[in-house]
């Protein structure tokens, strides 16, 4: 395998081969620690499927807070590819008597033109959110930068503090420009410093009525996963205080603070947020799987272990019960008509390795995943994360240092207890891809069009689930191909019946009649047959 | 739906909700892309490049190429040169393109890299034969439509040359539209008889077929040859003023070849005015083929036009399709009620009210460049239409009033087939008048009461 790596890479320039080989491993459980370079500068003109530090903020984690009115400040584009294309869905929670606020429809931008660039977008900023105030006074609003803002000096800072003052809401200014860090992923850590900074904590909502009170963090609702997954927790028992942020809402994330636990499902782009919490609050997390059969069920077992309740450890096992025997027929039908078949799986931080689970479920092997713009920590597991360099591409993101906050800290276990509990769930912990990944398969960081194109020349899979700049791509080579962004439209694809939907979508790439016809028949069978048999007699 | 757009009209001079437009590199990326063996390439940071491909992709279900330069907030400091050059060095090497096309981004373009130093400090990195060109595009000056005009300006000031061997060619820009509206133009040309150029050429590159192997670089596209040949050709015509004009304009300066430009071919009138510049430029004579066509399209309103006459519609998108839209609808006794364009450009409010005027209808018809799709509904809110005619972001208005959306324009990411499909030329016409009286007569079957259901309609 190692050989077909090289092979593979060999068209590169030297200098872009050395870059790209540290990105690739196979996996090997006879070598201990297997290293791979991530979270490092693009190469240029390598056609990479990497976005930037705008979408991993606005487009990831703050665009799906239902309640808000969020202006991207600059140019057009970003705010309109923004605008729509990522399935977090919501809908508008009435919150007593009101009715609930829900702009997830709409696009707001500063639309900059040349002369804000020359003169400077303040004032148009301040005007746009003062045409937004009286059009729809919304509770909160955001605004997110784009590349020339920081260029210019713009101050969203200060307009933000200002607006504040003026009309008395929460004006959160996120500084993500295109161009800081290397990839989404800065924009995450941008997004993850300010809801702590500002946002949770302002809530004082009183919960101590309800029991197992949870946050669901990095759970973006695409195509309505964390609905499925919030029907069985609360089918369980459990009350979800805020959903972080699929589907979420301003109040809520506010009193975030005031969970027991937080389940983190997407590591990458909330674990900020997570050790913050516990470090702030004392709010322990656990890493959950909600997709596939076994991670979910595992996932609720773990729950369950760390609340120790009995009547929620017997609802636990009971819910677990009743859901899967509502598809087991199902399970059994789809296992037999996918298993045996081997996929490549590329997704963005996260998906790569928690769809891993749903696939072994039904007999499909992982041969080839990887991350855009995982960190070493999402590939070889948190206990790496001490030794990970900082480098000068990244430097300039804010490690933000949080202290106990004395009013509102609680010890929600006792320290031992908690060391004991470590021991038996990944609390406080993430081990990574490449443990879970099987052995032989290669992984890959930042995967690019080349070693797609080359990988799937060489090992043939029989599926590949990537998004949706690679899709055509594959299904051009015969491949079939679906997007684990945008679940192809469909979804969801979390919890026990998320498996189902997943099965039944990649059953039918796999089935539909369309392949046969790839080849026209003029192609294989001869057109003029008493011409051949001619030619064979007179040999 | 959108229930947060009130029905009282208000101001606005800084907020853009909803725009009926987006940015410059997306339309120099398509234009590219109309290049045979050429490889887009967005200097910026690579959300952009992601971002266009992604909404290219959506629209074709198709792939879409193209490489970026990857800034990060070190090369907005120092400047992009040695991404370009990183990124050209790898690009030739791994995905072998015969040309690469830059253009650039608000990044790129705030910060001041001077590209074509850049690129004449590459040269030695171009291998034999290769091309590096660029287009400066920066995203808050005019829309993706500027964006597609600049890169095909940029392609003839690189790339066409006037060698005084006349090729009696005429040469064609098509605009910002779908393969299957320049392969309609292509087919009236071959028909017509008439030697041509269509430059840039996206069919054949986002339309492919599916064969069971991928090329990166389809068959289809101006060949490169072609593209320097349009200077040896005896007329361009540029269809649609912000679309293709500066190109055709560029052409005439630098190869002295002279320029007609035309409304998209979109609508009886305007193809009419094609055919007929067409053959006054080559003293051809329309077929019978062609007549034929024009023949059947004028029977078909006819036959149809209880159904459209006095309905009224609320168009928006590009401003050279809105246009030829307008106009048709114009000629089909429908009323164009509304008629937004996102893109700015006083041309477009002149154009279309020479055609409202024209019909005598200018007082009760309401059109804006620079507007985008809230103001619109809000329009709609006060006073409603029939027929909806716009890309997919018009469907949240169309449900929110319940009213038919006829898909037209860039982006269509919600259905599919369209790009196959033309809306240029009188089989194109016949197209979008089968849209509108479908979406008029579902209307109708779904609506009646029982008593009132026609067998025949």
């Amino acid at each position: 395998m190692k050989n077909i790596v090289d092979k593979a890479l060999e068209k590169y320039p030297a200098k872009t081969f050395k870059q790209r080989k540290k990105h690739i491993i196979v996996k090997d459980s006879e070598n201990e620690s297997q290293d791979i370079a991530a979270n490092t500068r693009t190469v240029p003109g390598i056609i990479t499927n990497r976005g930037c530090c705008y979408a991993g903020c606005k487009g990831v984690v703050v665009g799906p807070i239902k309640d808000m009115v969020h202006i991207v400040h600059g140019p057009i584009g970003c705010s309109y590819y923004a605008w729509g294309t990522r399935r977090n869905k919501a809908t508008a929670e009435k919150e007593g008597d009101t009715a609930g606020e829900n702009f997830i429809e709409y696009c707001f931008s500063t639309d900059m033109q040349e002369s804000d660039i020359v003169f400077g977008g303040e004032k148009k900023l301040k005007l746009a959110i003062k045409e937004a105030m009286e059009l729809f006074n919304p509770k909160a609003i955001s605004i997110s930068a784009t590349c020339p803002v920081g260029l210019i000096g713009d101050d969203i800072n200060a307009v933000a503090v200002q607006a504040e003052k003026e009309y008395g809401i929460q004006v959160l200014a996120f500084n993500c420009e295109g161009y800081k860090g290397v990839s989404q992923s800065a924009g995450h850590h941008i997004a993850n410093n300010k809801f702590i900074k500002d946002v949770i904590g302002k809530g004082n909502k009183d919960f101590s009525d309800k029991k197992f009170n949870i946050n669901i963090l990095g759970e973006y609702n695409i195509g309505g996963d964390a609905w499925e997954v919030e029907r069985v927790l609360n089918k369980i028992g459990y009350n979800v205080i805020a959903t972080l942020t699929g589907d979420g809402s301003i109040e809520r994330i506010k009193n975030a603070h005031k969970a027991d636990l937080n389940l983190v499902q997407c590591h990458r782009s909330i674990n900020y947020i997570a050790e913050m919490l516990e470090e702030k609050y004392g709010t322990p997390w656990l890493k959950t799987n909600f997709i596939g059969i076994d991670a979910f069920s595992q996932t609720l077992r773990d729950m369950a272990i760390f609340f120790d309740d009995e009547e929620l450890t017997a609802r636990t096992e009971a819910v677990i019960a009743e859901e899967l025997e509502a598809i087991e027929g199902e399970v059994e039908y789809y296992s037999e008509r996918l298993s045996g078949r081997t996929a490549f799986l590329y997704v963005g931080g996260s998906r790569s390795h928690h769809y891993q689970n749903l696939l072994s479920t039904f007999g499909v092997e992982t041969i080839l995943s990887g991350y855009e713009f995982a960190h070493r920590d999402d590939y070889e597991g948190r206990e790496v994360i001490p030794f990970i360099k900082p480098d000068a591409d990244s430097k300039n993101i804010e490690e933000l240092k949080v202290q106990k906050d004395e009013k509102n800290y609680r010890v929600i276990i006792s320290p031992e207890k908690l060391e004991e509990l470590k021991k038996v769930i990944p609390l406080n912990e993430y081990k990574g891809l490449i443990k879970d990944s099987p052995e032989g398969s290669i992984i890959i960081d930042d995967l690019n069009h080349y070693e797609t194109e080359t990988f799937i020349k060489i090992l043939k899979p029989d599926m590949f689930f990537s998004g949706i700049k690679d899709v055509f791509v594959a299904k051009k080579m015969g491949v079939m191909a679906k997007q684990l962004h945008s679940y192809d439209y469909s979804g969801p694809y979390a919890g026990f019946r998320g498996a189902i939907n997943f099965a039944r979508d990649t059953d039918m790439g796999v089935y539909t009649p369309s392949w046969k016809y790839v080849t026209a028949p003029w192609k294989t069978e001869p057109m003029i047959v008493g011409n051949v048999e001619e030619e064979v007699a007179s040999c | 739906m959108l229930d947060k757009t009130p029905k009282e009209l208000y101001e606005r001079k800084a907020l853009r909700i909803n725009p009926a437009k987006t940015c410059q590199p997306i339309g120099a990326m398509y234009a590219a892309l109309g290049i045979h063996k050429c490889l887009p390439h967005s200097h910026g940071s690579q959300g952009c490049c992601s971002y266009h491909r992604m909404q290219l992709t959506r629209h074709f279900k198709d792939p879409i190429m193209a490489s970026t330069s990857s800034f990060t907030e070190g090369a907005c400091v120092f400047g992009g040169g040695s991404n370009m050059k990183t990124a050209v060095k790898n690009i030739f090497e791994i995905y072998e393109p015969d040309i690469i096309a830059v253009h650039t981004t608000c990044l790129s373009e705030t910060i001041g890299d001077d590209l074509k130093t850049i690129i004449a400090q590459s040269q030695s990195i171009v291998p034999e034969g290769k091309h590096v060109i660029h287009a400066s595009t920066p995203s808050y000056v005019g829309s993706h439509v500027t964006g597609y005009s600049n890169m095909v300006k940029a392609i003839v000031t690189y790339l066409a040359e006037n060698t005084e061997t006349p090729n009696e060619k005429i040469n064609i820009i098509p605009g910002f539209v779908s393969p299957g509206d320049i392969r309609e133009i292509k087919k009236l040309l071959q028909l017509l008889g008439v030697p041509f150029i269509m430059m840039p050429d996206t069919s054949g590159v986002v339309d492919a077929g599916m064969t069971g192997h991928y090329d990166m670089y389809p068959a289809g596209g101006t060949k490169l040859e072609d593209v320097k040949d349009t200077g040896n050709s005896k007329h361009t015509l540029a269809l649609g003023s912000f679309s293709s004009e500066a190109g055709a304009a560029e052409l005439d300066k630098k190869c002295k070849v002279p320029m007609d430009t035309l409304t998209m071919p979109i609508g009886i009138e305007a193809v009419d005015r094609f055919l007929m510049t067409v053959c006054k430029l080559t003293d051809k004579e329309v077929p019978y083929e062609i007549e034929e066509e024009r023949t059947q399209l004028v029977d078909l309103m006819l036959d149809s036009h209880q159904y459209l006459y006095g309905k009224k519609v609320a168009i928006s998108g590009d401003p050279d399709t809105v246009i030829s839209m307008t106009e048709f609808v114009v000629s089909l006794g429908m009323i164009p009620k509304y008629i937004v364009t996102g893109t700015p450009g006083a041309s477009f409010e002149k154009q279309i009210k020479a055609i409202l005027v024209k019909a005598g209808i200018e007082e009760e018809c309401k059109y804006k460049a620079s507007g985008d799709l809230f103001e619109l509904h809000q329009w709609i809110k006060n006073e409603p239409v029939d027929l909806l005619v716009g890309t997919t972001h018009s469907k949240f208005i169309s449900r929110a009033e319940d009213i038919p959306l006829i898909r037209f324009g860039f982006p269509i990411i919600d259905r599919y087939a369209h790009a196959y499909m033309p809306t240029t030329g009188y089989k194109g016409a016949i197209r979008i008048i089968e849209m509108f009286t479908n979406a008029i007569l579902d209307r109708q079957d779904r609506d009646c009461a029982e008593e009132d259901f026609e067998m025949v309609m």
